[in-house]
Formats: structure tokens, sequence, C-alpha cells
């Protein structure tokens, strides 16, 4: 290994040596003092370029460009069916076909359905609400590093890009709860009041994921390889999260730890799935739902959402340079 | 080359007290680009994994090498005035825009800014898949205009990108635009925000002549009512029209900053004669 340095200049033309030389060897026009620098940008009120806003700014910065969150949001889900020639049936067909594919695999092949009621609505319900948290920290994990163009060109709080992602796949989403209620309808499983439930279970799962995203998007700035690693992952936290089987009946039928037990129960991907169940399905009680639910849900939507907002904002300077 | 004989409304405007107002100090700036794995091949197994069981030894092998891109500069621009930026492929201008725009860190000195100056360029923000219209809407959302300021500009854009002269073609997807008529676009939108320090980096280069000089008067007014207007360019004759002070670097050091004309006869001078055909 040689330590051989670059040329600094770009290469010019042979001819051109001598005046180049000349002019590379002429002093460079006498900077004024430092002092003098600093104090003028003092004197008229300038600001360190590029310095981080703090907290309470930064929230008011994100909340100006509100706007710009969503419409990046809908341009986004728009434009990914935009070339195919279905269009935008491909927003609720995609979903529908995912859930055939489980039922094929779960349902038919494998029968996980014994002891699960209504299993064909059970299943779904997870997928598609699973499939929520699963996009939107994929999509987290990339959002700086996967569009390092526009953090490099335009001014933002980039906590908007993970918030807008996680809202695109909200959207996404309710392209497939409308899907869902069609599936419902045809099992007859009656509408009923608990269905309201959906609004608030939807947000704070929202928030949720918007905290993991803001988490994954500023690891996946720094180490880009995480973004490899996520699907294995998501995918082991896919099937402890009883997305195809009854955590409820599993745990009943082992004698399973009571430490893995609680893990299981608290574990944020099961929650919101056994609380969207219980609001859209009659036949899932309460009694499966784990103890404390609403705690949970709320608390893991809290810690993830303040957290993953402050995790990412105190390396926000950082975020697209280097 | 004839003396240009064009009039140059412009120049610092003095603040209530008499003294030019600044809007941009770089202090003495130094800007070092680290380049990673230019030494043994980055994409082999080996030298990864070399590389995470010895971070320290691996980073001297994999050959860290620095690249010492601009080299103690120092200036002050003040409001009103329009700058260019001249220099040789690669002498650091862009990066020195790049630096003002707080988008790449300095690696000592400071670098000042009255609001935060803002690079010419919504491209990363716009979708192909889109029509133009909604990039239009998309694009001053992301460089954070309000809906209301989009709504009142929008036929002034769509109207300066000439998009529509030859038809309807403002509803069509970006991707069947022509290049040229993509990046008119893209200036309209980009060049339709009041900026407080405007920083553009070639964007002239693009379209066609009548483009190109609507998008030299949109410049100069943009100067008169923002502030600040920096210009990156090679093309000597957009600088001669549109700046009134010129910087120009070479090899990162600032080699000269004064009068448009007298920069830019050096400048001549040093890269071969003026341009004949312009």
């Amino acid at each position: 290994m040689t330590d051989r340095n670059p040329p600094p200049g770009p290469p010019t033309p042979r001819t051109k040596a001598a005046d180049v030389s000349q002019v590379l060897h002429t002093p460079p026009a006498p900077a004024p003092a430092e002092a003098d620098l600093s104090a003028l940008a003092a004197r008229h009120g300038l600001s360190v370029s590029g310095a981080r806003p703090s907290l309470p700014q930064y929230v008011r910065q994100l909340w100006a460009r509100r706007h710009f969150i969503t419409a990046f949001a809908t341009a986004k889900l728009t434009a990914q069916y935009s070339q195919a020639k279905l269009g935008q049936v491909w927003q609720i067909a995609t979903p529908l076909l995912n859930a055939a594919v489980y039922y094929f695999i779960f349902g038919v092949l494998l029968g996980t359905s014994r002891g699960v009621s209504d299993y064909i609505p059970f299943l779904v319900t997870g997928v598609f609400i699973w499939t929520f948290t699963q996009n939107s920290i994929m999509a987290g994990t990339r959002a700086i590093s996967g569009n390092l163009g526009l953090v490099r060109a335009l001014h933002f709080p980039r906590a908007a890009l993970p918030i807008s992602f996680a809202l695109q796949q909200l959207q996404q989403l309710l392209f497939s709860m409308a899907a869902l209620v069609v599936i419902l309808l045809c099992f007859g499983i009656p509408v009923s009041v608990s269905w309201l439930l959906i609004v608030p279970v939807l947000f704070l799962q929202f928030v949720f994921n918007s905290g993991v995203s803001m988490i994954m998007a500023r690891m996946g700035a720094k180490t880009p390889d995480i973004a490899q690693l996520m699907p294995f992952i998501l995918r082991t936290w896919m099937y402890v999260s009883g997305v195809m089987f009854s955590i409820d009946n599993t745990l009943k039928r082992s004698g399973m730890p009571h430490t893995a037990k609680v893990l299981l129960e608290s574990n944020p991907a099961a929650v919101y799935i056994d609380l969207m169940r219980f609001a859209l399905i009659d036949s899932f009680h309460a009694h499966q739902l784990p103890h404390h639910v609403w705690a949970y849900a709320t608390g893991w939507a809290l810690l993830a959402g303040v957290g993953g907002f402050i995790y990412f904002w105190k390396a926000e300077e950082t975020y697209g340079r280097g | 080359m004839a003396e240009q004989t064009i009039e140059r409304v412009g120049g610092p405007i003095p603040g209530p007290d008499g003294e030019p107002i600044p809007t941009v100090v770089a202090d003495q700036v130094d800007i070092v680009y680290r380049i990673f794995g230019t030494g043994s091949g980055r994409g082999s197994a080996t030298a990864a994994l070399h590389r995470i069981l010895r971070p320290k030894q691996a980073e001297k092998a994999a050959g860290v090498r620095k690249v010492h891109a601009v080299k103690n500069v120092s200036f002050v621009a003040y409001k009103g005035e329009a700058i260019g930026l001249i220099g040789t492929n690669g002498s650091g201008k862009s990066t020195l825009l790049k630096a003002v725009a707080g988008l790449l860190p300095v690696e000592n000195g400071h670098i000042y800014t009255h609001g935060q100056p803002s690079l010419l360029g919504v491209n990363a923000a716009l979708m192909n898949d889109l029509t133009g219209e909604r990039n239009v809407h998309l694009g001053g959302l992301a460089m954070g205009m309000s809906r209301e300021q989009i709504r009142e500009r929008y036929e002034g854009i769509v109207d300066f990108s000439g998009i529509n002269e030859k038809g309807d073609f403002i509803t069509l997807p970006m991707r069947t635009y022509s290049s040229g008529m993509a990046a008119r676009l893209r200036f309209s939108i980009a060049a339709a925000k009041d900026h407080d320090v405007l920083l553009i980096d070639e964007a002239l280069a693009t379209g066609d002549r009548s483009f190109q000089r609507r998008s030299e008067e949109r410049i100069r007014e943009l100067r008169e009512s923002a502030g600040t207007v920096f210009l990156v360019s090679h093309n000597n004759k957009s600088i001669r029209d549109t700046c009134d002070r010129v910087l120009w670097l070479e090899r990162g050091v600032l080699r000269m900053d004064g009068p448009t004309e007298e920069v830019l006869e050096a400048y001549e001078a040093f890269t071969g004669g003026a341009d004949k055909k312009k």
C-alpha cells in the first residue's frame, strides 16, 4: 500500500502549467482577522449554518411542515401503482391476495385454525395489522439512507421522512381495512359498536410505528447494513406476535414459564393485533385479551413515540452529511 | 471579448445605520472529505471482516483518504448582492455552496448565515410517476411553502416553465416529459419561493435560450426581493449578466474576490482566453 496523496486539483492542460503554478503561488487575498468576522456575524444576529434546533423549535418546524408530510405520503402511495394497468385497484387487491396466501398455508395446509372460531377474519386482521407495523419499520429503516438526495437538497426537519412513511402505511392500511370489512361481512360477522375502537387502536399503533421508524431511521442512516438485517428480525417478531395463531390458546396449552408468558402478552405487535380482533370480531371475547391491555397499548405508543422522536432529533444535524 | 455595457442594479444594500447588512459570513472555512475504502477492495468479504475485527489497523490499510476540498476561505456576503462562484472543475465551488446551505460539516472555521440559505433544488422531492400539477404542489410544500402560497403562485409557476405552451402537458406524469421540459419545470418550482439566501448550482445550463433568459431575469428579481444570490456557473456570460461580484476558487483556495469584470478577466486569462462563441 502506498500512501500517495491524490492530486488536489483537476488535471490542467500541459501548456498551461506555467500559468497554473504562477496563479497558485500568488498569495490569496488577505483574509480579515477571525475576531472581526465572528464579531460582525454576532452584531448582525447571524446564526451558525446547519446547527440542530432546540426540541421545542424542532416540534414547531415539524408542525409547520405537516402538509408536506401528508402530501409526501399520499404522493408515494399514488406513485406506487401508477405504472400498473389496474392502477389503484392493487391498493385493495394486494392485501386480499396476501390474506389468501396465508389462509392457504395456515388454514388449509397446516390447520392452525384448530380452536379458533372465525379463523379467517382472525387471520386476516392479524396479517393486516402486522403488515402495517412491519412495513412502517422497514420503510423507516430506509427513510434517511434511501432519500439522501432529498435530505441533501432541501431543508426540513428530517423526522418528517419517517413519519411520512408511517403515514403512507397507515393510508395503505385503510385500504386494507376496507377489504377487511368486506371479508368480515362475508363471514357473517355483525357490525357492532365495538368497531368504533378501530380509531383509538389505529391511532396508538400509528404513534408506536412512527416512533420505532424514527429509531430505525437514525440507526439505518448511520449503518445502512441494518436494512439487510431487518427482514429476519421482523419475521421472527411476526411469528411470536400471534399473527396466525392464538397466543391465548397456546399459553393455556403449554406449560410456559411465567416470564415468557408476560413477554408474549406485552409484545406491542400482539397487543395491537388482539385489540383490533377484539374490536372487530364478535367471537373474540375480552377474556382472550391479556390483562391491562389498554395500558400496554398506550404505554408502548408513548414510549416509542416520545423516545423515538427524541432519539431521532439528537442526531438531526448529522443526517445526510459526510 | 467586447466590454458588456449592462446596467447592473444591485450591490450591497445599506442598513439603517449606513453599514451594509451581511447575510453570509464565512470565517476561515476548511472542508475535508473522508473517503473510505479507497485501498484494498471494500467489496471483498475478507476485507470487510478484517475491518470489523481490527478497525484501527484496517482503517489505515483501507486507506481512508482525506481530500481537502476547501482551504481557509473567508468572505462576507451582503444583502442585495449577487455573487458568482467560478473556478475550474473540482475546485470546491459546489462543496462551498453545500456548506453554506448547512448540508456539509466544516472541518475548521464557521459559517454564519442570516435565515436559512437554500440550494435551488427540488428535484429530489419530485416524483416522476406523478403529474406535473401534483409535483408543483409537492415541490412547493417540500420547500416549506404553505398551501395558500402554492395556490397563489401555481399559475405563475406553470406559465414560467412554459410547459403548457405546446399543449396541456401539466396534467401528464412527469416521466413523459422531455429532459428539457422536466428541467424547466424543476427550475420554475424552485424559483417560485422567496429565499433569504439563494444558492444556485449550474441551474441555468438547462432549457433553451429563451428559457435561460427568463431564468436570468428571475434571478435578478429574486436578488432584489430576497437578499443574496450565489451562482455557480461555468458560463461566464450568465455570471456577467447576473452577478456584480465574483469569488474565484482554485484548488479549494480563494484566489480572487472582487468586481465581476476584474475577476473574470483574470480567470479568462488563466483558463486560456474568453469564450469566443458567446
